[in-house]
């Protein structure tokens, strides 16, 4: 009997590693976010670009799963 | 259109009927976290769902077939399997959706399949193998993978945004659930949907009534999209408040974690080509969010209630379609006897349901008291292990009962 155990290890680690980024940068934003409100001048700037920064990276990766479903 | 036999026209009635309980059934996969953390109202959110698993259902027309195609020896199969195995499968998503329990809906179909090819054509007809390999190592991982992503992925996001303000953050943690479930509900609609169509397409060769290795004919594709997006929008309440407030308490933060593990192991693995079921990948990851923030409790009691439903799965649909395709044996008549058999029963089970309604107002009450047959399932289940203590009241010596006390809470440290 044949089980594709390389299979199953790369959706192991392909789903940890994504997830995990994913869930950061999102939390990061997030929390950037709520630092520019209480944050003033230069460093409410920073963290507001911080945030979009974060936001864009998961956006594009929403976009490649959007690609993944209709390219199958 | 094709020439369709009355026999014919039953069994594609019966797919698109199969469909619909998909929907019904799966829509907790993409909604419970979303409902039951406030992003979305419960009646928007399946809306939401339905239009997703709609859009899906016509991206493409790759995975029709693969339902079939490798796990049963596909030449020789009549329209008469293909209805008893559909019969299988619908009773068990009926069965699991009045119980409450999120079932793979994979899983019931491809039992009922091979239960009724059993039944047809005896066991050489099914690849052993191919069962092992694509049904029963995912439904193992599964919840495995999706669970560690999600526990991971919540740890990290707390200690992240550490002594950030909850409130602020909650409106943020809100719209990347809803695009997370989003992309859930979409990749549904391809695959699901279009396992209808493979059975439906797959009855039609076996009728005769199209040739071979012919693509999903056009009202195949639409029939099988709006009937899954009917389901969806029907909203399997039962189910989405065992996913969304039975396994675990999700806090936004969670909520977002556990739907966005469920997607990425969903796309990832379908992708990669080693297919991991929709509905255990989700019930993983919410309970992997359970046991990432500190102080979050899972209860175990339903957790096993829902993996002894895994477990039944694949044989409680396969005994039932094996039994269909034994009484449709006897000719005409056996056939219109598993019919009515079908309605009856499944009117039987929405009769039921009758007595204790969930439905989008009461979705995110606590749980309910356990029914007659969760009782009867949770009595053959072994005692949820580790001490039965609960926080906010008196202590309970639940393992003394543990069957009076089924929704007992274990206290993870």
């Amino acid at each position: 009997m044949h089980i594709d155990w390389s299979a199953l290890g790369s959706v192991f680690g392909v789903s940890l590693g994504i997830s995990v980024a994913l869930v950061a940068l999102f939390t990061l934003g997030v929390a950037g976010l709520s630092k520019k409100e209480t944050a003033q001048g230069g460093s409410a700037v920073a963290a507001a670009t911080g945030a979009y920064v974060c936001f864009a990276a998961c956006a594009a990766a929403v976009a490649y799963g959007i690609s993944l479903i209709i390219t199958k | 259109m094709e020439h369709i036999t009355l026999l014919l026209g039953i069994v594609i009635v019966t797919a698109l009927v199969f469909d619909f309980t998909n929907g019904f059934h799966d829509t907790a996969n993409a909604m419970a976290t979303t409902i039951s953390t406030g992003a979305l109202k419960p009646k928007v959110a399946v809306a939401m769902s339905a239009a997703l698993n709609l859009v899906g259902a016509f991206l493409s027309v790759e995975v029709a077939n693969t339902i079939s195609k490798g796990l049963v020896d596909e030449t020789g199969i009549r329209p008469e399997v293909i209805f008893a195995a559909l019969v299988g499968a619908i009773l068990w998503n009926l069965v699991t959706w009045l119980v409450g329990l999120p079932s793979s809906s994979s899983h019931a179909l491809m039992g009922g399949l091979v239960g009724a090819t059993i039944a047809s054509a005896g066991t050489g007809a099914v690849h052993g193998d191919v069962l092992v390999g694509k049904v029963l190592l995912p439904a193992v991982a599964a919840p495995v993978v999706a669970g560690l992503a999600a526990m991971v992925a919540t740890r990290l996001s707390y200690k992240l945004s550490g002594g950030a303000d909850t409130k602020a953050t909650k409106k943020g943690y809100r719209a990347g659930q809803i695009a997370s479930a989003g992309l859930v509900s979409l990749a549904h609609g391809t695959n699901d949907a279009q396992k209808t169509m493979g059975i439906i397409t797959l009855a039609l060769v076996a009728g005769g009534a199209i040739a071979p290795d012919s693509n999903p004919p056009v009202w195949v594709i639409l029939s099988a999209g709006v009937a899954i997006a009917l389901g969806t929008f029907l909203g399997g309440w039962r189910i989405i408040r065992t996913m969304g407030r039975g396994l675990t308490d999700l806090q936004p933060q969670q909520g977002f974690a556990a739907q966005t593990s469920a997607a990425t192991v969903i796309l990832a693995s379908s992708h990669i080509g080693f297919s991991l079921s929709t509905t255990h990948s989700v019930s993983g990851s919410v309970m992997g969010a359970g046991l990432g923030r500190k102080g979050g409790v899972v209860r175990w009691s339903t957790a096993t209630r829902m993996a002894v439903a895994w477990v039944l799965t694949l044989p409680a649909a396969a005994l039932v379609g094996a039994l269909a395709e034994w009484v449709t044996g006897f000719g005409t008549w056996g056939t219109a006897l598993v019919a009515v058999f079908l309605v009856a029963s499944s009117f039987a089970i929405w009769r039921r349901s009758r007595h204790e309604v969930v439905d989008h107002n009461n979705v995110n009450d606590t749980e309910e008291p356990p029914g007659v047959v969760t009782q009867a399932i949770a009595a053959v289940t072994p005692p949820p292990a580790g001490t039965l203590t609960d926080g906010l009241t008196a202590t309970i010596p639940a393992p003394a009962e543990p069957t009076v006390n089924p929704s007992a809470q274990s206290r993870v440290a």
